[in-house]
C-alpha cells in the first residue's frame, strides 16, 4: 500500500511536470511576440541619439553613406511601400473575391477539388521565384507595352505581389461566404432572386466583415513582402512619381544595406529602425484583421 | 398582359446579370489558372536544358558561370533539418497544451492572439531578430544554426496551428474513454490521442518546413553564403541554400545573361523542391492514416 502511495505522488509530480512543459511551449508564442519588440526597439533606440524621431519618420531623404551629411528620413520607401501594396490590393482583391465567389457558389466539388490545391500551390511559391519572374517574365513586358527602358518598376511589384496576395484572399473570403447561413440564401430564392443576385445582394453584404479582413491580412503580407520587391521594383531611392518608375520600398531597403552596413553604426541601428516600423505596421493590420474575424465568428455563433 | 410582359423583361435582364456575373467569376479563375500554369511553364522549359546531372552533383565553377548547386542543395537541407529539430516538437508541444491542457480564458486568448500575430511578422523582420538573437547575443555567428533558428521561429506559427488542427480531430470521445478507464491526463494524450493527430501533425510539419526551405529574407543575414565550394562542416559554419543562390545568380552576378541559363535551373529545382514536398505531405497523410487505423 506504501508503495502504491508513492507511485502515486510520484505520477502527480510527473503528470504536472508534462503539464508544465507543454505550458512553456504554448507560452513561448508570447514571448517570441513580445522578444521581437523588444529586441527590435531596442536596437532601433541607439539609432535616435543621432537622428530625430521627426527626421526619421518625416524626411524623404534616405542617405546614410553620405560623406557630408548622413541623411535617415524613411518617407520615401514608406510611400513606396503603400503605393506598391494599395496597387497589389487594387488588382488582388476584385479577382480575389471573384474566385472565393466562383469557389464557394458557382463551382461544382470537382472543379473545386482541382482550383483548391492549385491556389495552395500559389502560396507555396517561394517569394525569391516570383521575384525572379518579375525579372524574367513580367517586367520585360511591362517595358515592351509601356515601351520603357526596363520593367523594373512599382508596377511590377503591384503585379506579383498581387498574386502573392491572392492565396490568403481567396481562402478567407471565401470561409466567410461559406460561413453565411444557408437560410439566408434559402429565404433570398424563396423570394425569386437568382442565384447571381442571392450571392450580390445577399451572400456578399452578410459575409463582408471577413471579406474585409481577408483584404487586410492580403495588406499585411504584401506589406512585408522582401525578395518579391527587392528583386522586381528596381530600388531606385527617390520619392515615387508613378508606377512606372522604379521604387525602393521600406523592406527592400533593409535587404539591401544591411549585407554592407557596419555594425553598431547609426546606420545599422537606424536599419532596425525600419524593422521596427514594419512589424508595428504588419502589427496593427493584422490586428485589425483578427478583431473582424473574432467578432464575425461570434455574430454567426 | 403589359405586366407580364415588362415581367418578362426583367427577368431576362436578372437571368442576363447572372450570366456576365459568373462569367466574370470565371474569367478570374482561369487567369489566375493561367498565370500560374505559364510561371510553371516557362521556368520548367528554360529550367529543364540547364538541369544535368553535373547541375546537380557539382560546385559552382568559373565565377558561378558553370558547374551546379550541389552545395546549395545540401546547405539548403542541412538548414530545414535544424528547423524541423528546433520547430516541430514546440509546435507540437505548444498544441497540445492549447487543446488539451488550457482553459478558456484570457491567458489561451492571448497566446493564441500572438500565435495569428506571428504568422503576419514579415519575414525581413524574423531576420533582424535572429541577427539580434542568434547571431549577435547567443553568438551562434553567422551559420547554419543561427539561419535554421530563425526559419524555426518562422515556422512555429503555421506548426501549432497545423497540429492543433489534428488534434482537434481527434473525437472527445477517445479521451473520455481513456479516462474513464481510470488514466492520466498525460496517459490519455499519450495513448488516446497523439497516435491518431501524429499523421495530421506531420503533414502540417511538412508543409510549413517546405515553405521554410523556400525562403531567403530570414538566411540573407544570419548565416547564407554568397559563394563556397564546400559543405559545412559543423553547425557553426556559414552555408549555401537554394533561394538565396537563386537571388544572387539573378540579381548580384557579375555577368548576369552568361548566369540565366543556371539561374532557371535553380529556380526550377526550388519549385520541383516545393510541390515535392507538398506531395510528400499528402502521400504521408494518407500512409499514416491507412497504418494507423489498422
Amino acid at each position: 500500500m506504501m508503495s502504491v502511495k508513492k507511485k502515486g505522488v510520484l505520477g502527480d509530480l510527473k503528470e504536472s511536470l508534462i503539464q508544465k512543459i507543454f505550458q512553456t511551449s504554448g507560452l513561448l508564442a508570447i514571448i517570441v511576440l513580445l522578444g521581437i519588440f523588444a529586441l527590435l526597439l531596442y536596437t532601433a533606440i541607439p539609432a535616435f541619439r543621432e537622428v530625430s524621431l521627426k527626421e526619421f519618420l518625416t524626411s524623404s531623404r534616405w542617405d546614410p553613406t553620405s560623406p557630408e551629411k548622413p541623411e535617415y528620413g524613411l518617407l520615401s520607401m514608406l510611400a513606396s511601400t503603400i503605393m506598391v501594396t494599395l496597387g497589389a490590393l487594387l488588382i488582388a482583391f476584385p479577382v480575389g473575391v471573384a474566385v472565393a465567389a466562383y469557389l464557394s457558389d458557382v463551382a461544382s466539388p470537382r472543379v473545386r477539388e482541382i482550383v483548391k490545391p492549385v491556389v495552395e500551390l500559389l502560396a507555396a511559391i517561394p517569394s525569391v521565384v516570383v521575384g525572379f519572374i518579375g525579372i524574367t517574365l513580367v517586367g520585360p513586358m511591362i517595358a515592351k507595352i509601356f515601351n520603357l527602358s526596363h520593367g523594373l518598376t512599382a508596377l511590377n511589384g503591384s503585379l506579383l505581389l498581387a498574386i502573392m496576395a491572392l492565396p490568403t484572399i481567396i481562402s478567407i473570403s471565401e470561409d466567410s461566404l461559406n460561413a453565411v447561413p444557408i437560410s439566408f440564401v434559402e429565404a433570398s430564392l424563396a423570394l425569386g432572386a437568382n442565384r447571381w443576385q442571392t450571392l450580390v445582394r445577399v451572400k456578399i453584404p452578410a459575409a463582408l466583415s471577413g471579406i474585409i479582413a481577408s483584404l487586410m491580412l492580403g495588406m499585411g503580407r504584401a506589406i512585408g513582402e522582401t525578395m518579391t520587391v527587392l528583386m522586381a521594383t528596381g530600388n531606385a531611392r527617390a520619392f515615387p512619381q508613378g508606377f512606372l518608375q522604379s521604387v525602393r520600398t521600406l523592406t527592400a531597403n533593409i535587404a539591401i544595406e544591411l549585407g554592407e552596413v557596419p555594425y553598431y553604426t547609426t546606420h545599422y541601428y537606424a536599419l532596425f529602425a525600419i524593422g521596427l516600423v514594419l512589424f508595428i505596421m504588419t502589427f496593427f493590420v493584422n490586428l485589425t484583421a483578427d478583431v473582424i474575424l473574432e467578432k464575425q465568428k461570434r455574430k454567426l455563433q | 398582359m403589359t405586366s407580364s410582359v415588362k415581367k418578362s423583361r426583367k427577368n431576362l435582364k436578372s437571368q442576363l446579370a447572372q450570366f456576365t456575373g459568373f462569367l466574370f467569376l470565371r474569367l478570374a479563375v482561369y487567369s489566375v489558372l493561367f498565370i500560374l500554369l505559364y510561371f510553371f511553364y516557362d521556368i520548367g522549359h528554360q529550367g529543364y536544358q540547364a538541369i544535368s546531372w553535373e547541375f546537380i552533383s557539382q560546385v559552382p565553377k568559373r565565377g558561378m558561370t558553370e558547374g551546379g548547386i550541389f552545395p546549395a542543395i545540401v546547405g539548403t537541407f542541412l538548414v530545414t533539418l535544424i528547423t524541423a529539430i528546433f520547430a516541430v516538437p514546440l509546435g507540437m508541444a505548444a498544441a497540445i497544451y492549447l487543446n488539451e491542457y488550457a482553459r478558456a480564458g484570457r491567458l489561451t486568448r492571448l497566446i493564441r492572439l500572438s500565435i495569428r500575430n506571428l504568422a503576419g511578422v514579415p519575414s525581413i523582420v524574423y531576420g533582424l531578430f535572429g541577427v539580434i538573437l542568434f547571431v549577435n547575443m547567443l553568438k551562434f555567428g553567422t551559420s547554419v544554426l543561427s539561419a535554421g533558428l530563425t526559419l524555426g521561429l518562422l515556422t512555429l506559427p503555421w506548426t501549432i496551428t497545423a497540429s492543433e488542427e489534428a488534434l482537434k480531430s481527434v473525437p472527445d470521445s477517445y479521451r473520455e474513454g481513456a479516462l474513464a478507464l481510470g488514466a492520466t491526463k498525460w496517459q490519455m494524450i499519450r495513448t488516446n490521442v497523439l497516435p491518431y493527430s501524429i499523421p495530421g501533425m506531420l503533414t502540417g510539419a511538412v508543409l510549413g518546413l517546405a515553405r521554410a526551405a523556400g525562403e531567403t529574407a530570414p538566411i540573407m543575414f544570419t548565416g547564407a553564403a554568397f559563394y563556397l565550394p564546400f559543405l559545412p562542416r559543423s553547425l557553426k559554419d556559414q552555408f549555401m541554400a537554394l533561394p538565396y543562390h537563386l537571388y544572387i545568380m539573378a540579381t548580384q552576378h557579375h555577368a548576369i545573361d552568361k548566369a540565366r541559363p543556371l539561374a532557371y535551373g535553380t529556380a526550377l529545382v526550388l519549385i520541383v523542391f516545393v510541390v515535392l514536398f507538398n506531395l510528400g505531405a499528402i502521400l504521408l497523410r494518407a500512409r499514416l492514416r491507412k497504418k494507423w487505423r489498422h
